[in-house]
């Protein structure tokens, strides 16, 4: 029987807990900073040495942290990508655009936990010599914008942002940037580009990979909020603790939001990988099922670029077996484990990891033609 | 008529510029601080925030068309942005979106922005507005209103007809 298991939203539902400086310290606020300022550098087996911004980045790698934001990419090798030898400032964008269909995850953590990934942003730049960040948040969103505004200024306020932060010599300042409403500045480029005050038009890679040329030409960490949370958890745990979380190469917790068809629709926690899609869909401690007297026709899996999945449909996937051996073994729908691997071995993506349900009261043609709509609109 | 903007305005704008190393990046901080305080973004408001920045108008100009939230015309006093991305739709947002347009008498074929004639409300159809675990999701000005039945509708609708 599978559960929620909740690291990033541990407090953000519980009964009294707000979202201001106050309550999150009195929930261990900021000690994870203090921690990563704290941490020792370290001596590696060939001699050399590791600063204590390389042992975090490190860690954050062996964590097998991977992006929450859509394409699941690991989040330390994306860090080891960053050129730090350019001599150029680098710069780190917290992308807070969410605006695959179907995604509501980062809302609950902007509107009622701000602190918890400004820590984890904080830490983030401070592992990558960031000394300037931004919150791209959705325009829609006005909500979560002043409430990240006031997090900034009360973390302002206890020097845990600005100059030389709690006497470390480490300056920072991280502002919130307003997106106005077109779909493309999630996707990376085109947030750099909406950021430079231009026209969301993605920009093509090669050459410009933000690691290398990202804002204003400079190198540049773009992560998705869910993933800088995971970065305190990561501090927190260490790396080889937070990797028993989830399953091997799909480690940690993933919020997923669950919508359409349902009983319960909204956001579930889990280990990645812990639950099955027909869990999630089914269980009463998930979406609870469809609706009465409805069967199941069809999943978008993973936010409504993924591709749909049909009721009964069965797929090949590769586990090891007892004696070690890769072998493809069949998988029905609702039996996939819902992480990066088996979707992608599906046919398909976890991408945002957010999944809509659809039941067979409703016309498949409908429902794609309500999601082309959405692509003719927003390109 | 002259277009003026309030010390305390310029104020917030200056403190907004201050927050990039290049005046450019703020246009989108400034076109939302000028349509929160104005209700839209004039030609004399684009104007304005490209001298502020150092820019050609149309380098602000390009922007306000690009980006569905600005708007060159003042709209309706209470905005109403109905969802109509596939969990809303599935929640029933169509019918939502027509009960809102015949009670207000607008025309549910339509398509796009529509305004009363009396000035008080815009209708209109937007994309997923990331809370579809409420489905059918409407924004109301600045409000998320969730889980939106008829006679939520009717609320909305009687607060905005006594703004
Ligand atoms: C069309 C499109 C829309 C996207 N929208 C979002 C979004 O709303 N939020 C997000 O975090 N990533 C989005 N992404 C993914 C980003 O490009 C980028 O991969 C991500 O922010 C990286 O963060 P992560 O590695 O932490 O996941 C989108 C990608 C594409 C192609
Ligand atoms: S037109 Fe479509 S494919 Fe091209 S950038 Fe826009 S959304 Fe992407
Ligand atoms: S589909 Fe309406 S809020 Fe996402």
């Amino acid at each position: 029987m599978a559960s929620e298991f909740r690291l990033i939203l541990k407090h953000a539902d519980q009964p009294g807990y707000t979202p201001d400086m106050e309550c999150y310290m009195r929930h261990g606020g900021y000690e994870q900073l203090k921690k990563a300022f704290a941490t020792p550098a370290r001596d590696l087996a060939d001699g050399k040495k590791q600063s204590p911004q390389e042992v975090v980045r490190d860690e954050v790698l062996k964590s097998g942290l991977r992006g929450r934001g859509g394409a699941g990419f690991s989040a330390g090798l994306k860090w080891s990508f960053v050129d730090r030898k350019s001599g150029k400032p680098i710069y780190l964008i917290c992308n807070a655009d969410e605006s695959e269909p179907g995604t509501f995850k980062d809302r609950q953590i902007i509107h009622k936990d701000p602190h918890q990934l400004i820590e984890g942003m904080i830490i983030s730049c401070w592992a990558n010599d960031v000394k300037l960040a931004y919150i791209y948040i959705r325009g829609e969103m006005p909500h979560g914008a002043k409430l990240l505004n006031k997090a900034l200024a009360e973390a302002r306020a206890k020097n845990f942002l600005g100059k030389n932060i709690l006497g470390t010599g480490y300056d920072l300042e991280i502002h919130v940037h307003r997106g106005a409403g077109a779909y493309i500045c999630g996707e990376e480029t085109g947030l750099i580009e909406s950021l430079e005050g231009k026209r969301a038009y993605p920009r093509i890679k090669p050459p410009y990979f933000p690691a290398v040329l990202g804002l204003y030409m400079c190198p540049t960490i773009v992560n998705n909020v869910e993933t800088l949370c995971h970065v305190k958890h990561i501090v927190a745990m260490g790396a080889s603790e937070y990797a028993k979380l989830g399953t091997p190469n799909n480690t940690g917790t993933r919020i997923v939001s669950l919508s359409g068809d349902v009983k319960r629709p909204g956001y579930y926690e889990i280990e990645v990988g812990k639950a099955t899609l027909g869990e999630i869909i089914n269980d009463p401690a998930f979406g609870g099922g469809l609706r009465d007297g409805r069967k199941l026709k069809a999943i978008i899996p993973g936010g409504s670029s993924s591709k749909v999945l049909k009721a009964g449909e069965v797929f090949k996937l590769k586990r090891k077996g007892a004696d070690g051996q890769m072998t493809a073994v069949d998988v029905p729908l609702l039996d996939l484990p819902y992480d990066f691997d088996s979707l992608q071995q599906a046919g398909t993506m976890s991408g945002s990891s957010a999944i809509i349900v659809i039941d067979d009261s409703r016309d498949i043609v409908d429902c794609l033609a309500n999601l082309s709509e959405f692509y003719a609109h927003e390109s | 008529m002259t277009f003026s903007v309030p010390a305390i305005l310029e104020a917030e704008i200056d403190e907004l510029i201050t927050h990039y190393p290049v005046k450019r990046s703020a246009s989108l901080m400034l076109l939302h601080a000028i349509q929160e305080h104005f209700g839209h973004v004039s030609r004399e408001a684009i104007e304005w925030v490209a001298l502020k920045l150092g820019l050609q108008p149309i380098n602000i100009y390009e922007l306000v068309t690009f980006y569905p939230m600005f708007r060159q015309e003042p709209l309706g006093k209470t905005h109403i942005k109905v969802c109509r991305t596939l969990s809303c739709a599935l929640a029933g947002s169509g019918v939502l979106r027509d009960h809102f347009c015949k009670k207000l008498g607008l025309d549910s074929h339509k398509h796009g922005a529509q305004t009363t004639p009396d000035g008080k409300f815009t209708v209109e159809f937007v994309e997923c507005l990331a809370d579809c675990g409420n489905a059918p999701v409407v924004m109301v000005n600045e409000d998320l209103a969730t889980k939106v039945t008829a006679s939520q509708a009717d609320q909305i609708m009687s607060k905005g007809r006594a703004n």
